[in-house]
This record gives C-alpha cells, sequence and structure tokens, in this order.
C-alpha cells in the first residue's frame, strides 16, 4: 500500500502565562491509502493537538510547533504556505469535529455551507453546486435532501448534523478523513449509526481514516490499526486484534481493563487507574505513565521509553516486558 | 354482534398542526419584533415621515421650497402657507419636505460611511487580534478622546465650502451635503467598531470557524460569510440607532451655521434662522423640530425592537 500520511516526530507546544504547556513530545506515525487508524487515549493527551498541528489550525501564538515533519506526498505540511494550506485543507485532508451542535454555522442554511467548498475548491457553479450539495446529502443519508437544503442548522438533529459535517468534509473527494472524536456528542444508537456510515463512504470512496476517541469500544469494529496516546506520547501502536489480546504498555492494559466486556464475568469490578494525568506544564524527563504504573522501575522515572517492537508490526514505548514483568 | 366495547377513537391532529415547520432565525425574530408595540409605532411613523420628505416632493415643486417672496415674510400658518413662511417669505412646509429628504438622506448616508469603518475596524480587529488589534483600538480610543462636537466643527470649518455643487436625480445638492455626511461618517464608527470587535472576539471561538477553516476557508471568507452575518444583529441596531444620531449631528452643525449651506434645506438649518425668533414667529422652529423629534424618536423605537427581536438570549417566540 502507498504511504499517505508520514509524521516525524511532532512537537507541540504552547506558551501560556503560566508556563508552557508539553501537549505533543515527539509523535511519529504513519497512515496509508484506505487504511483506517484509531487514536486513542483519554482528554488531553494530545490526540487533537497532533491532528490539528498537521492541519495547521492551531492558533499561533499561543501554539508553536517545535519540531517534526508531517510528510504528505513530497511534501511537508509543516512547511507549506498559508495559501498551499488553504488548498489543501478539505480537498486533500478533511476534518470532522467533536460536537456537531456548535460546528455548523447557526446563521447559514444547510446547503449554503455545503455549496461553499463545492464552490471553493471546485469552482462550481451555483446551480451544479446545489445539485452535487443534495447528492453529497443522499450519501450520507439524510431523507428529502433537496427539501431541507434551505433549512438552518437548528432544524437539523444532532445526528442529522454530524452526517452533514461529514458529508461537507466528503465534498472534495479527500484521500484522508480526520473524524475528531466525531460520536461523543450523539446518543449511542446514532453513534453506531455514523461508524456504519463512515464505515461504507470509506470503502466506497477508498479513502483513509484517522479516528479520534476515547472510547476503546468503538475502535474494534472500524480500524485496522490502534494507536494509544498518553501526555503527548504514543505509547503503543498495533494491529486492532493484536491490541486488545496481546497489550504490551501498561497504560493500554490498564485501559482494557476499565473497559466493561460482554465476555467477561459480571460481578467482577471494573479497574480504574490510581492517580491523575501528569501535568502538562513540567517538562517530560522520564515515561509520564510512570508515577500511575504498577510495572515501574527506577528506569522509568528518569528515561524517556522509545517506542519499540515487540513483535511484528506491534510497537510499545516501555522499559519493561509487561508479560512477564521483567526489565527488557 | 358486534362488541359494544368499541375503544375510543385516538384524536389525531390534522397533519399540518401536528409539526409546525421550523422557523428561520429571520422569522423569528420577526415573530418577536411584532410583539414590541413601541417598536411597530416607530417603524409606522417613520415610513410616514419617509412618504411626507419623498411624496411631498411629488406636490411641491424645489424652486417653490426655495420662492423668495419678501412680502409675505415671516406670515404665520395659513390656508396657503399651512406651516407659516420664514425670515425671507419661503414657505416652511415646502422646505420642511425638502429638508427631509436631505435630512434623512445625510443620516442613511453618513450610516453606510459609519457602518463601512467601523465593521471594518472591528473585523480586523477582532479577527486577527495580537499587534493589528493594539493598532486600531488605540485609534479608535483616540478619536473616542476627542469631544465629537469639536471634531465636526473643526472638520466642517476646513472641508466647508470646498467641494462643488452635485447635480444627482435631476436636483442640484450642495456640496456641503457631502462633507456633512463625509464628517459624521468619519467621528462615529469608533462605537460600532467596539461592538463589532466584542463581537468577532466572541464568536471567532466558535468551532464552525475552526470547521470553515478545515475545509480551506480563506480568513476573508470567515470574516465576510461566517462571522459577519453572526454579528449582524448589533451591527443593524446599532446602525439603526446611528441614522437618529447622524440626522442630530447635522441639525447641531447646521444650527451653527456649519453644516450645509442654504438655499439647499434642511431640518437642521431652519432652526439656524429660527433662534431670534422663538417667541415672535414660533412656527419657524416648531415644525422642523417636530420633524427632528418625531424622527429621532420612532428610530429609537425601533432600534429597541430590533434589538428585542435580535437578542439571542430572548428566545421566546
Amino acid at each position: 500500500m502507498t504511504m499517505l500520511l508520514q509524521t516525524i516526530d511532532l512537537k507541540t507546544r504552547f506558551r501560556i502565562p503560566e508556563g508552557t504547556i508539553y501537549a505533543v513530545n515527539g509523535v511519529s506515525f504513519h497512515i496509508s491509502e484506505g487504511e483506517t487508524l484509531a487514536v486513542v487515549g483519554e482528554s488531553g493527551c494530545g490526540k487533537s493537538v497532533t491532528m490539528m498541528s498537521i492541519l495547521r489550525l492551531l492558533p499561533t501564538p499561543p501554539a508553536e510547533i517545535v519540531s517534526g515533519r508531517a510528510l504528505w506526498g513530497n511534501r511537508d505540511l509543516l512547511r507549506l504556505s498559508e495559501n498551499e494550506m488553504e488548498q489543501l485543507r478539505g480537498r486533500e485532508i478533511a476534518m470532522v469535529f467533536q460536537d456537531p451542535m456548535t460546528s455548523l454555522n447557526p446563521v447559514l442554511t444547510i446547503g449554503r455551507q455545503l455549496t461553499e467548498s463545492l464552490r471553493v475548491h471546485l469552482g462550481m457553479g451555483k446551480e451544479d453546486a446545489a445539485q452535487r450539495a443534495v447528492e453529497l446529502l443522499e450519501q450520507v443519508g439524510i431523507p428529502d435532501a433537496a427539501h431541507r437544503l434551505g433549512d438552518y442548522p437548528h432544524q437539523y438533529s444532532g445526528g442529522m448534523r454530524q452526517r452533514v459535517m461529514i458529508a461537507m468534509a466528503l465534498c472534495c473527494h479527500p484521500s484522508l478523513l480526520i473524524a475528531d472524536e466525531p460520536t461523543t456528542a450523539l446518543d449511542v444508537t446514532i453513534q453506531a449509526q455514523i461508524v456504519e456510515l463512515v464505515k461504507k463512504l470509506r470503502d466506497q470512496l477508498h479513502m483513509a481514516v484517522i479516528w479520534i476517541t476515547h472510547d476503546l469500544g468503538v475502535v474494534a469494529g472500524l480500524a485496522q490499526r490502534v494507536m494509544v496516546m498518553y501526555a503527548g506520547f504514543v505509547v503503543e501502536e498495533a494491529l486492532v486484534d493484536d491490541l486488545y489480546e496481546d497489550p504490551r504498555h501498561p497504560y493500554t492494559l490498564a485501559l482494557l481493563a476499565a473497559l466493561p466486556r460482554v465476555d467477561r464475568r459480571r460481578d467482577r469490578r471494573l479497574k480504574s487507574i490510581p492517580g491523575a494525568p501528569p501535568n502538562l506544564l513540567v517538562e517530560p524527563r522520564g515515561c509520564p505513565f510512570a508515577p500511575r504504573c504498577e510495572f515501574a522501575i527506577e528506569r522509568c522515572r528518569f528515561e524517556i521509553p522509545p517506542l519499540q517492537p515487540v513483535g511484528g508490526t506491534h510497537t510499545a514505548a516501555c522499559w519493561v516486558d509487561v508479560t512477564t514483568g521483567a526489565p527488557r | 354482534m358486534q362488541t359494544s366495547s368499541q375503544p375510543t377513537p385516538v384524536m389525531l391532529l390534522p397533519a399540518d398542526e401536528l409539526e409546525t415547520p421550523p422557523l428561520s432565525p429571520g422569522q423569528l425574530a420577526w415573530r418577536r419584533f411584532r410583539r414590541h408595540k413601541m417598536a411597530l409605532f416607530g417603524a409606522v411613523v417613520l415610513i410616514l415621515l419617509f412618504v411626507y420628505a419623498f411624496g411631498g416632493a411629488l406636490i411641491f415643486p424645489e424652486s417653490y421650497a426655495n420662492y423668495t417672496d419678501t412680502s409675505l415674510r415671516l406670515s404665520p400658518p395659513s390656508a396657503k402657507h399651512p406651516f407659516g413662511t420664514d425670515t425671507i417669505g419661503r414657505d416652511v412646509l415646502a422646505r420642511t419636505i425638502y429638508g427631509g429628504q436631505i435630512s434623512l438622506i445625510i443620516g442613511l448616508l453618513a450610516v453606510s460611511i459609519e457602518s463601512l469603518i467601523g465593521i471594518l475596524v472591528g473585523a480586523l480587529a477582532g479577527y486577527y487580534g495580537g499587534f493589528l488589534d493594539s493598532l486600531l483600538m488605540r485609534i479608535t480610543e483616540a478619536m473616542l478622546n476627542i469631544p465629537e462636537i469639536f471634531l465636526l466643527i473643526v472638520m466642517a470649518k476646513f472641508f466647508g465650502g470646498r467641494i462643488p455643487e452635485i447635480h444627482l436625480l435631476g436636483r442640484v445638492f450642495s456640496g456641503s451635503v457631502i462633507v456633512i455626511v463625509v464628517i459624521i461618517g468619519l467621528t462615529s464608527w469608533m462605537y460600532l467598531a467596539r461592538i463589532v470587535r466584542a463581537e468577532f472576539l466572541s464568536i471567532k471561538e466558535n468551532e464552525f470557524v475552526l470547521a470553515a477553516r478545515a475545509t480551506g476557508t480563506s480568513n476573508f471568507e470567515i470574516i465576510f460569510r461566517h462571522i459577519l452575518p453572526n454579528s449582524i444583529a448589533p451591527i443593524i441596531v446599532s446602525a439603526t440607532l446611528g441614522v437618529a444620531n447622524a440626522i442630530l449631528a447635522e441639525a447641531y452643525i447646521s444650527f451653527l451655521g456649519l453644516g450645509v449651506q442654504p438655499p439647499t434645506a434642511t431640518w437642521g438649518n431652519m432652526l439656524d434662522g429660527a433662534n431670534n425668533y422663538l417667541e415672535s414667529a414660533p412656527w419657524l422652529w416648531f415644525f422642523p423640530g417636530l420633524l427632528i423629534l418625531l424622527t429621532v424618536l420612532s428610530i429609537n423605537f425601533l432600534g429597541d425592537g430590533l434589538r428585542d427581536a435580535f437578542d439571542p438570549h430572548s428566545r421566546a417566540v
């Protein structure tokens, strides 16, 4: 498969009056054409900031991309001009955001918002764009699309708005769709519908998807690979089945233990992870998970573990082999 | 045999009552506006004033408004001159009609200039922030620190008489009309700029702005097609009230003799000639004064109504 996007050692910081927030600390990953990569981690672990750094959507200042490369074909996204970025956003890489209730402009009709990028990027005329907008809405499952083009966002339900956001993202046939927790703000039944919709569209349009979520349950049926993030680091990356069956990082282990599963006994209590996520205002020196980790050894506190292979394509960033408990 | 215990039929609402079609933001605003009796009153009076100023011109030709008959100077209201005549025998009624046109046009044009500058300054400062914001806001504050009437007088003195007469729509406008429009526009945009900046500061943080950027929308389009329509309500309210202020400002400077120059009449410069005859010829100031009062009052009522109608916090319908 052809490599679509390769990010190397991305570091993003925020300079605020209280100091510096170390939000993304050397993230490297890649995604191939047509592939689906899930990015998992708790709130504030840098999932969204990583993606927004790549698309250069963060306000600078306070944000600052300190180092790294994001190779898209033979171009480095972090070094493109603002104009080139505008051309690329929405056209080659599209992004769908978490809250569909606020992601649509409340004073513009759905039709106008949908036709906007068609006209900007593809130079379509008014009528062509309107016709294409109807097709897009039908594609994402909005009934009676032609009549609902003139509606305002408040006349749509949450699930329908997220469908509209997806339609907007798809309108220029991007090769990569970044979905930033697109189901978090929705009901569970609607969540399932949206996941199914994205799967269907991904296969139809042969599009790569980066799916950001903090819900490991959603990931299983959707993605081929999973990347687990913690405190701005990638701590583990593996094929979905490998990660679920053979987690190699203590954090992943703890996350899975906190997840209710139908194939486990129900009278056992779910385990929570002790302690709190690290303070991102302090420059990381050792493994960021060490203070909460039951496997931690002396080395963890002073040396940041690199992501290293633990078998096949499976990589983990840990000084300890969690299957034996022995240092590596 | 039929069963006697038939279930009570369920009452079905007719389809159109089951689900009232959702309303657009404009329709919601109109609903709230309609409930505001004073605003409706203001709107009606304002329409009547426009009809008076522009319809009246169909009855009296402009030459009649400027026709001087010194034998009839300062005659009180009569059947021939319902509003009386002025110090050189011109018909006050006809002059309030043509003066009204100028006053209303000045109000509208001055507000157009005010809105243009105010929106641009506020939008750029609010959207880009940083150095540009500081620079534009310091200029705004500097302008605010100069008393407006002083600015108006200095600028009126400076530009007065430099602009030739203008022929438009078969009428001759004194160049001083343009001068007044420009100086009122240039001295009144600051409050609007602040309002627009505040709106932009809060609206640009919305996720739909981020979403728009993520689909490759340029800054120009985000400013004018995404954020500006969201802040249109306070702008409309402020612009409406701005019309009243512009008419008043024109009245001030014309009253001081620095505004629109005779023979072109405005409500303001009609008052200028009246201050020596406050008691002996009250019709000189009463009618133009009343018209200014009515205009400003009804615009303010209208502005209040629009404010309530557009206020996102009053979601009641």
